[in-house]
């Protein structure tokens, strides 16, 4: 198993039968458990049985998490449902059993202690307590929260709840922790909007210079206000002594399997996952430094059918095996989101009434 | 190793369990496992390593604590630190 693997630790030739081989049993499994999936897989690969390579593989729009009840386990058996932020209309629904939210939290544990070491370091969290408050109906930046809070302890939240900076909090944090490593973790647009501007606005800085952080959920604000990767990271070093910046990618309907930057400023595919990028219209799949859409693959769903699924990112693959950071696998770019419209095209591909239009 | 060590250790194991899961102590038996019950959730669960760690003066890893999905899996990471059981 895939599972068993270290994150960065297997070239193309050990990964790819590996991979195959769990995501054919994977659409197989959903096949027989969850019957919207199936009906989907029937209308749109009607002569499927098996995929040779990885690009065969049936895949769904992620849309469809919104529209459909996909669920392959019963409903006695569904342990935590996650729900996408949902900035547009309905918000995604992610069931899962306890299986798979286990092996969920594994992976994302394995991945970040690559990334910030075994121990738990003392951890800064770019928000505010209240995100977490209400167990029993996380979003997704509460479950992001919450799932990453395993890798730290004596846990400070930065922010209160009205997005202000807690000075007396967050001092009495670098007071403490700020001479060590320490682990830093907020949502991308949190971390510039709220604490990074706001620093810079009241003319404050902090020292955490041996800290990680790591910051994730989309950049569409941050290119809205014409901010790149790079002013990012320069604005943080400014702000805060932090060097070790690592932007990582990942969605609801794929929790744990996440795709985290290198120092090269390159998303990794770890062992557990691995991306296609497709021409929107033919479908097929793009070459190496091509523009198209992002499919994911992940070997970790097992409550519900989202180990293979296309993603309304745009996004452009960089190469595999030949990173210059030294980590084997895929890496690639983020370009942003899909225009609404050519997004919805997507999936109303994926619905049989729609099938007569577009073959893949 | 005494008894009484090890009878104190369970004590402290079981009451940290007990207020961290706000359940009963009676509760609290080897097989219980972690998401088995819903008042043993991963909030809970943060909670409870940050009271095992007081309770035993020691400071778990991020693999202790993805290893510990029982009780008495809590004894045998907890073991490893020479906490007796």
């Amino acid at each position: 198993m895939l599972i068993e693997h270290e994150p960065y630790s297997l070239n193309a030739a050990e990964k790819q039968p590996l991979l195959l081989a769990e995501l054919n049993a994977l659409t197989l499994h959903h096949q027989q458990h969850c019957s919207p999936y199936q009906h989907l897989v029937k209308a749109q690969w009607p002569a499927f049985v098996t995929a040779n390579q990885s690009a065969q593989l049936p895949y769904l729009a992620v849309r469809l998490f919104k529209q459909l009840k996909l669920q392959s386990v019963p409903d006695a058996e569904v342990f935590k449902v996650l729900y996408s932020s949902g900035t547009t209309g309905t918000p995604s629904r992610i069931v899962l059993d306890s299986a798979t939210a286990a092996i969920q939290s594994k992976i994302l544990v394995k991945i970040m202690q690559h990334w910030l070491g075994k121990a738990r370091l003392p951890m800064l969290i770019i928000d505010h307590p209240g995100v977490i408050k209400d167990r029993s109906n996380f979003s997704a930046r509460g479950a992001g929260i919450q799932g990453l809070s395993f890798m730290g302890r004596n846990h400070c939240y930065a922010l209160n709840d009205d997005m202000s900076i807690n000075f007396e909090a967050l001092e009495q944090f670098c007071q403490q922790f700020g001479d060590g490593p320490v682990f830093v973790f907020g949502f991308t647009f949190m971390v510039w909007q709220f604490f990074i501007q706001q620093l810079k606005q009241q003319q404050k800085t902090i020292s955490l210079p041996q800290a990680v952080l790591l910051h994730s959920g989309g950049w569409k604000k941050l290119q809205d206000q014409a901010v790149d990767n790079s002013t990012f990271k320069q604005q943080v070093l400014t702000q805060t002594g932090i060097s070790k910046v690592h932007n990582f990618y990942g969605m609801v309907e794929q929790v744990g399997a996440i795709f985290v930057e290198c120092e090269q400023g390159h998303l990794h595919c770890p062992s557990y996952a691995d991306v296609l990028v497709r021409t929107p219209g033919s479908w097929q799949t793009a070459a190496v430094g091509e523009e198209g859409v992002l499919q994911l693959i992940s070997t970790l769903p097992r409550s519900y059918p989202g180990h293979s699924l296309l993603s309304e990112d745009r996004a452009v693959l960089l190469g595999e095996d030949n990173c210059p950071c030294g980590r084997p696998g895929k890496y690639f770019h983020i370009l942003g989101r899909l225009p609404q419209a050519e997004a919805r095209g997507c999936s109303d591909t994926f619905f049989p009434s729609a099938k007569e239009r577009t073959t893949p | 190793m005494s008894n009484d060590l090890i009878q104190t250790n369970t004590a402290k194991l079981t009451a940290a369990f007990a207020s961290a899961l706000v359940v009963a102590e009676t509760q609290i038996h080897d097989d219980l496992a972690y998401n088995s019950i819903k008042e043993w959730d991963s909030t809970a669960h943060m909670l409870l390593i940050a009271e095992l760690e007081n309770a035993f003066n020691l400071m778990l890893d991020t693999d202790d604590i993805i290893d510990m999905s029982s009780v008495g899996k809590a004894k045998t990471i907890l073991a490893k630190y020479g906490v007796a059981f």
